[in-house]
């Protein structure tokens, strides 16, 4: 073919589709699954039309499978700048872009790659947007690292959901990594299972007790631990930890060899400092790509119709897939719960078992723990009164004096217990049973 | 590579310099293969035979030298037009009309300035047929459509070479790749997961081990409640051990009913009078119990490995891993146990009675390892061997006995263009699995036809290139037809070789099945789908550093993705 004839059409223009060659056969063409009544063939316009959002660490691989399926109307969300430890996987950065937006250099690099896609990107936290923001997209497909923004996003579009607006609807695509694993999963707000109702999927690690750190470590984590937590506070509380700092890592790596020295414990290492205070999670280019095709093909289906796609109520929504050992997957359906506090029918209180000896204080630091609720920064109160509330410094003030007080002093056995984060537009509901 | 260093406090600002500039971009894949995987991964050169819309291997390449695997080349001789760039990353508009290899390979070596990129365009008929034309690469990846004998051709050099050889399709919504790998693959490095590891031979104990457990529970009913609750969970259970054996003539707990009732005892050691109302060590040694009770009887994977031919007799141009394997087997034949491996979980106790335990550990380890070392110093002399064995891969060995694993790499199957294909020693298990759901299998088989149909028939006007089903959509209806019938016929030589009987009901679905397949597959027009090529290629960027590291455990031998479903499958062909 005379590649200089068409190379001036404008891609994706009437008279053309040349560029599209191979990703026109299935949207041409149907397939023995896909289903007559919802797939239409020869339907560009959908795809071309749709605005779709990404966001996250998978960024790159997400904007680049979107653009590269046809997708015209591309926005991205990502607050954060390029570290020289991201280059490993994230193809669209260069040395020479550390310290800039992502999402800027991301988009910018896409937009000239492959010509005719647009990409809007925004600098800044998925929280800052608001509900006509999200309205205007077709679904959104997240690679989000932290669990706190999937929850954000979650309770968010679950909250959109007006039931006489079909268009309120927001397909939710999520993925995430952890070194040769990950897993990718769509969420149809209010009617599947939501990020919430998976929440103890991800359980948070057991975190070292106080007293170990302070008095018994075993391990050169708890050594590490322990100049984080403890030494910094002691010695350096006027200057803020910054990770990223070496002069700062070098210090806690110090603190934690000479402890580490007085215990006999070996093994303290500059690079298992680093871990251990960023919470480092491994993470390789194949897994990243891995899970976010997976999201990004169910996304495709999802809008074209040009096979089924996971999510549609009663069927599979979840594929979990290992590559540590020989390579398995695991395609299933997670049920919904009843009582998620996000997207259940009717929020029912659940059970809570508390032991009726221990401070609020100690509940408190309990729920970051517990693998339904996670919450760091929680405020409780009962249908009686309130017992802590950290959303606003004056009642931070006002409730702390209870964090001394037993629980068994503050609520009662069968008494609602209402907790809430201000993370989180979200609000758990409990009742109350003494743990024996 | 410079090390991350680990002497204890002791570093300069200018080592700390040095090292996070070089480790810092690899930092988060140093904690999964380490500095040897990584220097693997820098020495390697990776050949990508690239044809077809050419993305599932590009994508395979971008994995891989955003980690920083040494070198690869691209050969290819395809020329870049329209189509590419709607689907290949790699690609930019002012390329039309240049060579694909080229142009992918310059914009590949822009992700990694470490990685060196070389490329080829030569047709591969030609290129191939040049004596070592494949001899620099240390692995090959070759991406369908490619001619049989082509592919017969690279599959004798890997055999021959001991070149890992990888075979790709990425066609519509599905892939598949087969990695055909030397007939020894051991590997040393498994990474099981840590709750498989721990070895604590309770069942097994050494006298220091006794002694230990002695000290610390020492009139233990009238110890200070403090004392008590950190009395390391380890010694709480040998010392139960010992009383539980008193009653029953000198025997461990056995079954499951003698276990269940041996925590009961243990849990009756608790001491409740206190704030808590338990102790957190006695919990954990009462969780401990179903697990750590069992005999340290190494799996029937280990001890096949040392019954394997290469392990029985060494020679003086045995590979390490042998010579290894054959001194733990002799460990083993003496003691009925593989070297003590010394890790120690963490656990209630403390500081200094942990450390303690730690080196109740570690000294039998470092004994244990003496005598296998013993044994490979002796073997190598036997043998003649003019290298020594590091001590510390004996060590590392001795670490993870019981978790090494042998692939036995074998040539995949190649459809060729005339007569029939021999599914040869795993007929049967394939014919077996024709009907599971989740196994797969049909659309193996539909790809293998696939390969039938494109080496069997050529695209008009260009000498010779193969034509895939369905690229021109007057003839979807009959290569969709064609296809079929190829794929009906493998499966029933397969049932017919495999002596396998399936029966007539059965025998419907699957051809129903396979018949939808074929269809989904012609769909595509020998077309690939970016987000099924990318998926593709990260699967198997992930199996090629497995391989190149020797680390994890790689598919043994074969993957299929389906992406109409979202779901895998790994047999054996
Ligand atoms: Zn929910």
């Amino acid at each position: 073919m005379a590649a200089a004839d068409i190379a001036f059409l404008p891609n994706g223009s009437e008279g053309t589709r040349a560029r599209w060659k191979y990703l026109d056969k299935v949207l041409d063409r149907p397939g023995p699954f896909t289903d007559p009544d919802s797939f239409v063939p020869g339907n560009h316009e959908t795809l071309e039309r749709a605005k779709v959002l990404g966001a996250g660490g998978l960024g790159c691989e997400i904007l680049k499978n979107l653009a590269l399926s046809g997708f015209k109307d591309i926005h991205v969300i990502d607050m954060d700048t390029i570290d020289v430890s991201n280059l490993n996987r994230q193809f669209l950065f260069r040395a020479a872009d550390v310290g800039k937006y992502k999402a800027e250099v991301a988009a910018a690099f896409v937009e000239k790659r492959v010509k005719g896609v647009q990409i809007t990107p925004y600098c800044g936290k998925i929280q800052d947007k608001d509900e006509e923001y999200y309205k205007q997209f077709a679904l959104i497909v997240c690679g989000l690292d932290s669990i706190e923004a999937r929850r954000w996003i979650n309770s968010m579009l679950v909250g959109m959901v007006d039931g006489n607006d079909p268009d309120s609807l927001k397909p939710l695509i999520d993925g995430g990594t952890e070194g040769f694993k990950g897993q990718a999963r769509v969420i149809f707000p209010t009617m599947t299972s939501c990020i919430e109702c998976q929440l103890d999927m991800h359980a948070p690690r057991a975190a070292v007790p106080l007293c170990t750190l302070a008095t018994i470590p075993r391990q050169p984590q708890h050594c590490i631990e322990w100049a984080h937590i403890i030494a910094w506070e002691e010695e350096r509380k006027e200057i803020t930890l910054d990770t990223d700092d070496p002069e700062h890592i070098t210090w806690l790596f110090q603190k934690a060899s000479k402890r580490a020295e007085e215990f006999n414990i070996p093994g303290v290492t500059y690079s298992m400092t680093q871990g251990v205070v960023k919470n480092i999670i491994p993470a390789i280019a194949s897994t990243n790509a891995i899970v976010a095709a997976s999201c990004c093909n169910e996304a495709f289906k999802l809008l074209t119709n040009a096979n089924p796609f996971l999510g549609f109520p009663g069927t599979d929504n979840y594929m979990m897939y290992t590559g540590d050992e020989s390579v398995y997957t695991y395609t299933f359906e997670h049920q919904k719960k009843d009582d998620c506090p996000v997207c259940g029918e009717e929020a029912l209180a659940r059970p809570l078992e508390i032991d009726p000896e221990a401070t609020l204080q100690e509940f408190v630091d309990s729920l970051a723990e517990r693998p339904e609720a996670q919450l760091k920064t929680p405020s409780i109160r009962t249908t009686e009164k309130s017992l802590y509330i950290q959303s606003a410094a004056d009642y931070e003030r006002m409730t702390r004096p209870n964090l001394e007080k037993k629980m068994k002093d503050l609520t009662a056995e069968g008494e609602e217990m209402l907790v809430s984060d201000k993370a989180f537009p979200t609000m758990f509901k409990y009742v109350v049973v003494w743990k024996r | 590579m410079a090390a991350v260093p680990g002497a204890a406090g002791t570093l300069s600002a200018a080592d700390i310099l040095s090292s996070t500039l070089y480790t810092q971009p690899y930092d988060r894949q140093l904690r999964l293969w380490g500095a040897t995987g990584q220097i693997a991964l820098e020495n390697s050169h990776i050949l990508l035979i690239n044809s077809g819309p050419g993305v599932v291997g590009l994508e395979t390449l971008k994995n891989l030298v955003l980690p920083g695997a040494g070198n690869f080349t691209i050969q290819d001789s395809a020329v870049v037009d329209e189509a590419d760039l709607g689907i290949n990353f790699f690609l930019e508009e002012s390329h039309l009309g240049g060579f694909r290899a080229e142009h992918t390979c310059n914009l590949l070596k822009e992700l990694n300035p470490d990685v060196q990129g070389n490329f080829i365009t030569e047709p591969v008929e030609s290129w191939l047929s040049q004596a070592d034309a494949l001899k620099p690469y240390t692995l090959i990846l070759a991406t369908a459509p490619i001619r049989p004998e082509l592919l017969t051709k690279l599959t004798a050099h890997a055999d021959q070479a001991l070149v890992p050889l990888f075979y790709v399709h990425s066609v519509g919504f599905y892939s598949h790749f087969s990695v055909h790998l030397p007939p020894a693959f051991p590997i040393v490095d498994t990474h099981p997961s840590p709750e498989t590891t721990a070895d604590l031979r309770l069942l097994k104990p050494w006298p220091e081990l006794l002694e230990y457990a002695k000290e610390k529970t020492k009139d233990m009913e009238n110890m200070a409640a403090d004392d008590h609750g950190h009395i390391p969970y380890i010694a709480i259970l040998l010392h139960c051990l010992e009383e539980w054996k008193k009653e029953h003539n000198g025997e461990a707990p056995k079954n499951y009913k003698d276990k269940t009732a041996f925590r009961d005892l243990v849990k009756k050691a608790t001491q409740t009078d206190n704030p808590e109302g338990g102790e957190e060590n006695f919990e954990e040694a009462v969780s401990a119990v179903l697990k750590s009770l069992n005999p340290p009887e190494p799996s029937s994977t280990v001890k096949d490995i040392f019954k394997a031919p290469e392990c029985v007799i060494i020679r003086e141009n045995s590979a390490p891993f042998w010579v290894i394997a054959h001194a733990i087997g002799l460990f083993y034949t003496k003691y009925g146990v593989l070297p003590v491996p010394g890790a120690v979980p963490d656990m209630k106790a403390r500081s200094a009675d942990y450390i303690q335990l730690q080196n109740v550990y570690k000294s039998k380890a470092r004994k244990d390892l003496a005598e296998v070392l013993e044994s490979v110093r002796f073997l190598e002399r036997n043998a003649n061997m003019s290298t020594h064995i590091e001590e510390k891969d004996v060590e590392a060995f001795c670490k993870n006995a019981a978790h090494i694993k042998l692939v036995r790499g074998r040539p995949f199957h190649i459809v060729p263009a005339e007569g029939d294909l021999k599914f040869g020693s795993n007929a049967k298990s394939l014919a077996q699995k024709l009907t599971f759901p989740d196994a797969l299998i049909p659309i193996y088989i539909a790809f293998l036809a696939w390969d039938k149909f494109t080496a069997t028939h050529t695209l008009d006007g260009l000498a010779g290139a193969p034509r895939p089903p369905g690229s021109s959509d007057a003839e979807v209806e009959s290569d969709t037809e064609k296809v079929t019938s190829i794929a009906l016929k493998l499966i029933d030589s397969l049932v017919k070789e495999a002596k396998y009987t399936i029966d007539e009901e059965e025998y419907d679905t699957i051809r129903t099945q396979i018949g939808e397949l074929a269809q989904e597959l012609v769909r595509a027009g020998g077309g690939e789908l970016h987000n099924i090529g990318a998926l593709t290629g990260g699967i198997v960027s992930q199996e090629v550093i497995k391989v190149i590291t020797e680390q994890y455990v790689p598919v043994d031998n074969t993957c299929v993705f389906d992406g109409v479903r979202s779901k895998s499958s790994v047999f054996k062909v």
